[in-house]
């Protein structure tokens, strides 16, 4: 979109993004390139901005495919990013880490935000320490051979926090406790596979935490939970975030748990974001065609919704991010668009902007901007 | 009711393990009328899958159905020999939707005559015939006749589930057990799945056991609702009745625990400690160790199950006298 007009940048934003993209090369064979065909791309990410205040938690809400990984891994570094910015806000710590280390980070606003799509692999690692991952899969994401004291020892080996046993066996202990695996000595010689699900997510959430980060990318943290222990993980996930002074980038495609954890909320599709704004704002008062399927989609425990059809405002299926409709990538699916004749031609042409429709609510679709 | 098509009564599927007995159906009965949907809910580990192959006899080894009657159109199941149960009963009177199966489908054949071949041997049907039919049943199912020809992997995740429920469909079975039928699917598509089963039951009349953790798909589509926790049905009844008026600590929890997109933001209940391990259950009310209203007998005592509102039973010493 290339649009920053609609951010507002200031020195309490920690992160965010600009024209965002991220594209994979799909593999060529041999015949198209002696035939000279142009290169595809997979093009998961393609030109987001959204911008996250320290305290924040933004939750990134999509279906399958539609990039909110791809777009939580490159704020990660990792991935390579194709184009645009990723604007980070170093602390001062980290600043002195890389003075002393002879590094000049590209500073590219006036609040002292560093690109991240710029930094050199071997400067990555101090930045590490500030940003962390909360995966998906408990039972994908620690090692089976490893026992959970090894397991959160690991990143303070790397990092060189903590120079004795005793001091790293501290740290982790007090960061079991953090997460509720109590007592800690019960849980430090025990391997993944002693523990449920929802204690194997909490070991995960430990070892994020365990550096002190400031800005947490948390994957899907309750996808892989019974339903019964997702709430205990989201009210830790709060709690750890008021103890702590945490900022998430919460990455969700259920918008019922985005709704009970997230202040802000984007919504994407085929890679990229078609509404944003405050998370009531969004849910309650839904503006693009797209969302308001999203949203009709979600079934609530009521007994009487047996009685009818649900009602879903969408056609068809998601296109591949190989070959992306022109215009408006969601008008080949958009009702909208049949009620509204006179948008023929445009939808199907030109990319809507960002257009803010009331303070904090932003949405990309024809039906609002000016034309 | 109507006519009662299924009538489980103290089924017991056991696996024998070299850990011990893992009791994961335990005592469990219910009736399913004609044209009826019943949504069992539980937990991973609840048993709720496998009583889903209880009904179909295809517990996996080291499993065993112990003990217990499954009437079926007024015939017991578990005694018939295997041959007449396969010709008879399996996919043509009952047939199921594995959880996953859409990725199952063999990808080096069309899904069509992966449909047709169900047809041909049940059936008799030609190879000709059964295409046909294969094309026919797509139609069922909202999808272009023509993907008979289509392969596994042209197919997206929604247009796969649809093959699958075609594939139960094909011998049109009276009752389908749909075992999370929608689980890998995105939310617009889980919707769109979810209106075909409605849609199709209603035409077919036939009858649904659907399994789930969700308990808002259950909503969706289920007249009776049936919870499972630890091997045993804690609570069953009518939707409206299970919605709106839950009993059993754990339904309260289950329901309280589902964030809701379009009510008023509440605290979230959840249900702290693990579920219990199968092999040594613990005694009396297995839930009691997580419950909060738990009391005196719980520890002891089993609870009966007791009916505490026309048609609505459920099993706690909170409303049985002792």
């Amino acid at each position: 979109m290339g649009q920053p007009g609609f951010m507002n940048i200031d020195s309490n934003t920690i992160l965010f993004a600009r024209d965002l993209k991220v594209w994979f090369p799909v593999r060529r064979g041999l015949t198209d390139i002696l035939a000279k065909r142009p290169p595809l791309y997979v093009r998961a990410v393609d030109g987001i901005s959204f911008d996250v205040k320290q305290g924040d938690v933004f939750a990134l809400v999509g279906e399958s495919g539609c990039g909110k990984t791809t777009t939580g891994k490159s704020v990660l570094m990792l991935y390579e990013i194709t184009g645009g910015q990723v604007g980070y806000k170093p602390s001062q710590e980290l600043m002195e880490t890389y003075s002393k280390l002879g590094f000049k980070p590209e500073v590219i606003t006036e609040f002292g935000h560093i690109n991240l799509a710029k930094i050199p692999r071997k400067y990555q690692r101090p930045l590490r320490k500030e940003i962390q991952m909360i995966w998906q899969d408990p039972y994908g994401s620690l090692n089976p051979r490893l026992t959970i004291f090894e397991i959160l020892e690991e990143p303070l080996i790397i990092h060189k926090y903590g120079f004795t046993r005793s001091d790293r066996y501290d740290m982790i202990y007090r960061a079991l406790e953090l997460v509720k695996l109590t007592p800690p000595e019960d849980f430090m010689n025990r391997y993944p596979h002693m523990l449920s699900g929802g204690q194997r997510q909490r070991v995960v959430i430990a070892r994020a935490l365990i550096l002190n980060p400031r800005f947490i990318v948390a994957d899907e943290p309750v996808s892989m939970l019974d339903v019964s222990i997702r709430a205990e993980i989201i009210e830790l996930l709060m709690e750890l975030k008021q103890k702590l002074n945490l900022t998430y980038l919460f990455i969700t495609h259920d918008i019922a748990i985005a709704r009970y954890i997230a202040n802000k909320i984007a919504i994407m599709y085929l890679g990229k974001i078609v509404e944003m704004g405050e998370t009531e704002k969004v849910i309650k008062n839904p503006l693009h065609p797209y969302t308001r399927a999203l949203i009709s989609a979600v079934p609530e425990p009521d007994p009487s919704n047996r009685l009818k059809m649900r009602e879903v405002p969408i056609k068809g299926e998601v296109p591949s991010a190989i070959h992306i409709p022109p215009g408006c990538r969601f008008h080949p699916r958009c009702v909208a668009l049949d009620e509204h004749s006179e948008l023929r031609g445009l939808c199907d042409k030109s990319e809507p902007p960002m257009v803010e429709v009331e303070p904090g609510h932003y949405v990309s679709c024809w039906l609002y901007a000016k034309r | 009711m109507s006519e009662v098509i299924l009538d489980v009564q103290g089924l017991k599927t056991y696996f024998y393990t070299s850990k011990g007995i893992v009791k994961a159906v335990d005592n469990v009965s219910f009736k399913v009328g004609r044209g009826e949907v019943l949504g069992i809910a539980g937990e991973s580990g609840s048993g709720k899958s496998t009583l889903g192959f209880s009904l179909i006899r295809l517990v996996p080894p080291p499993g065993r159905i112990v003990d217990g009657r499954v009437i079926f159109m007024g015939e017991d199941i578990l005694k018939m020999p295997e041959e007449e149960f396969r010709t008879k009963v399996r996919w043509k009177g009952i047939s199921m939707v594995f959880q996953g199966a859409m990725n199952a489908l063999n990808p080096v054949y069309t899904v069509g005559a992966q449909i047709a071949e169900v047809l041909m041997l049940h059936k008799g049907l030609s190879k000709k015939e059964a295409l046909e039919e294969a094309a026919n049943l797509l139609k069922m199912v909202g999808l272009d006749p023509r993907r008979v020809r289509s392969y596994p992997h042209e197919l997206s995740g929604g247009m796969k589930q649809r093959v699958v429920i075609a594939m139960a469909l094909a011998l049109r079975p009276s009752l389908v057990i749909a075992d999370e039928p929608t689980t890998a699917l995105d939310v617009v598509v889980q919707a769109q799945i979810m209106n075909l089963l409605k849609r199709l039951q209603r035409e077919l009349k036939m009858s649904i056991i659907l399994i789930t953790h969700d308990m808002s798909l259950i909503a969706e589509i289920a007249d009776k609702v049936a919870i499972m926790y630890a091997g045993k049905i804690v609570e069953i009844g009518s939707s409206d009745r299970v919605f709106n008026n839950p009993l059993h600590p754990y339904t309260r929890a289950l329901i309280n625990s589902i964030p809701s997109l379009r009510k008023e933001l509440k605290k979230l209940e959840f249900i702290p400690g693990v579920p219990p391990d199968l092999i040594q259950p613990p005694p009396g009310c297995r839930f009691h160790p997580r419950c909060k209203y738990a009391f005196e007998p719980c520890n002891k005592e089993e609870p009966p199950m007791v009916e505490v509102e026309p048609g609505h039973y459920v099993s706690c010493w909170l409303y049985a006298k002792r």
